[in-house]
């Protein structure tokens, strides 16, 4: 799914984000960040809740006002005149917010008319990405009676009616069906090999990294790393990984382990479960006897592919189901 | 320009259709100032040549109620479902934003006053009327308690609460703006809150326009109600600012 970054005819950043910073009393919750993105790339912004994501998002749209710092969008200085580039940019929120009691294409034309397109434009526009997003038989339903996948897809079109030049996704796989979220994920492919410059937030890691040509991990508000889908994959590659899960506290064992198995790395992440990496193949047998001996049984022990995920655990030290848990939360709340 | 007109026509279009011209709307449009009427003319116990005197006050109290709480609750609506935060999205500047969405509400408080205008038509001779006088009354007026709905909207972050808070405004409001009893009869310590209620001007207009038994200079009442208007709406634009936009 994965394509080549466009070449950009600008070097200067798209968007370029400066020791930003934003309270509320007193909570930091976006703590001295600082991020480029790059035309024509899709750049993922991951954390857990709370870390600072949506604050951060409703910044750069427009919504929020920092405290310190500084937001260039296109060049312009956005922030003390968010409205500057507002025209440039399109916001797909994690819930959709178009007008139930409005039909499909009577909610893409008025989001066009909200940035000047006039009634013919944004009628052929409606029509067309009605069509490109496999809602043309739904145009005059409303917009309430949509299935959440349907919701989605529209909210996306609404979001890209005016052909912005950067489009902002909050979560935009969550609470909807695996095929619906299949579909979602080619629309932003095919939405960045046309040219458009995404901001992905998401809590699927597996997204961000089949989708994303950058990540950025963002913990309690502050940017624990920023680089690359293939370098922060690189101290992966040729690692072996497995995760074990046992009867006993681990814990209680982990200097043991460690001074016997000086050549893996264990992370033990609960008293029950660790994981165990190395350079080259793991030999289970000998650390199942070895925590036989302390009096732990070994439930369960699985091969596992070192992947973003195991990234995302190594740089901000939370387990990469938290994400997941915190996804699957939000889609039964809604 | 062209493209903040598209968009603020475009916003006055949508309000119209998805909240003030939905039927339950309309009649009530029609019915709350038949009520009035009815409750103003029974209560009087006069005849039909009674009923110019009664014209200012249902007139008032139409466009009041057709404003405050719809906008209130339309925002309010809005900004719960965060359908709100796509029109502050738009390009366009929040002052040209919030008099789209005021317009619509302003139009139908208008609409409103219509009603009782035509019950008097038809059951009275009103021919001495000064229409110069009360259209643009009328039309202050409605902007004046929409920009209180506006105000409401932004105090308020539930549905209900908006209701509620409208009620809190309004009632008073009718019982002190001299519609029921003239400020000369109200206890002292009432009086001066009497005058600092835009419906005080405005009725105080429409009597001088319907009865020429206004209390205030005509200039003064218009340069009030005026006041009241332009302080409402730059106050509803700081607090969306500071709250909405945090």
């Amino acid at each position: 799914m994965k394509h080549q970054i466009q070449i950009s005819n600008n070097d200067e950043p798209l968007i370029e984000v400066v020791n930003l910073t934003k309270r509320f009393d007193n909570l930091t919750a976006v703590d001295n960040i600082s991020f480029t993105l790059n035309n024509g790339e899709i750049f993922g912004f991951l954390g857990p809740n709370g870390a600072g994501k949506t604050t951060t998002i409703r910044m750069l749209i427009g919504l929020s006002r920092p405290d310190s710092g500084t937001i260039k969008v296109a060049g312009k200085d956005c922030t003390g005149n968010p409205k500057a580039a507002q025209h440039l940019i399109g916001v797909v929120p994690d819930e959709s917010n178009l007008y139930p009691e409005l039909t499909g294409f009577d909610n893409l034309c008025f989001c066009g008319a909200l940035y000047g397109m006039s009634k013919t434009e944004r009628i052929e526009r409606a029509n067309k990405l009605l069509k490109t997003f496999g809602l043309t038989e739904a145009a005059n339903r409303k917009f309430g009676g949509y299935s959440k996948g349907m919701k989605r897809k529209l909210t996306i079109a609404a979001g890209i009616i005016h052909r912005p030049q950067i489009l902002f996704l909050d979560e935009p796989t969550t609470g909807i069906d695996v095929a619906s979220a299949r579909q979602v994920r080619q629309l932003i492919s095919s939405l960045n090999n046309s040219g458009t410059t995404i901001f992905l937030t998401t809590h699927y890691i597996e997204d961000a990294e089949r989708l994303c040509h950058r990540i950025s991990f963002i913990v309690k508000g502050k940017i624990a790393k920023t680089d690359s889908v293939k370098n922060l994959l690189q101290p992966l590659l040729g690692r072996y990984v497995m995760l074990v899960s046992a009867s006993g506290n681990i814990m209680d064992i982990s200097r043991q382990l460690s001074s016997s198995f000086s050549d893996y790395t264990f992370n033990i992440t609960s008293p029950e479960h660790m994981r165990v990496e190395a350079n080259h193949q793991i030999n289970l047998v000998h650390i199942v006897k070895f925590l036989q001996e302390h009096g732990i049984d070994v439930t369960e022990a699985k091969k596992s592919i070192p992947s973003m995920e195991d990234v995302f655990v190594s740089i901000t030290g939370i387990e990469a189901n938290i994400l997941k848990k915190e996804a699957d939360k939000k889609r039964k709340s809604e | 320009m062209r493209k903040g007109l598209i968009a603020l026509w475009n916003i006055i279009l949508k309000d119209m259709r998805a909240y003030y011209l939905k039927p339950p709307n309309i009649s009530w449009g029609l019915i709350f100032p038949i009520a009035w009427t009815g409750m103003f003319f029974i209560k009087s116990g006069t005849g039909f040549e009674t009923i110019p005197t009664l014209l200012p006050g249902v007139i008032a109290i139409s466009v009041l109620f057709g404003t405050t709480s719809m906008l209130a609750v339309t925002v309010t609506f809005e900004k719960k479902n965060h359908s709100f935060e796509r029109l502050l999205l738009a390009p366009i500047t929040l002052n040209t934003l919030m008099l789209a969405k005021t317009s619509g509400a302003i139009f139908f408080g208008s609409i409103n006053a219509i009603v009782p205008v035509i019950l008097a038509m038809l059951l009275t001779d009103i021919s001495t009327i000064s229409w110069l006088i009360v259209l643009p009354a009328i039309f202050l007026i409605a902007v004046a308690s929409t920009f209180l709905g506006l105000f409401i909207a932004v105090s308020v972050s539930e549905v209900f609460e908006a209701q509620t808070f409208s009620n809190f405004f309004r009632f008073p409001m009718i019982f002190l703006c001299g519609l029921f009893f003239p400020i000369d009869a109200l206890p002292v310590f009432l009086r001066p809150l009497s005058y600092m209620l835009p419906l005080t001007y405005g009725v105080d207009i429409l009597r001088g326009a319907v009865t020429g038994t206004n209390t205030m200079h005509l200039g003064l009442d218009f340069f009030a109600i005026i006041f009241f208007c332009t302080a409402l709406f730059y106050i509803s634009l700081r607090n969306i600012n500071r709250k909405w936009i945090n």
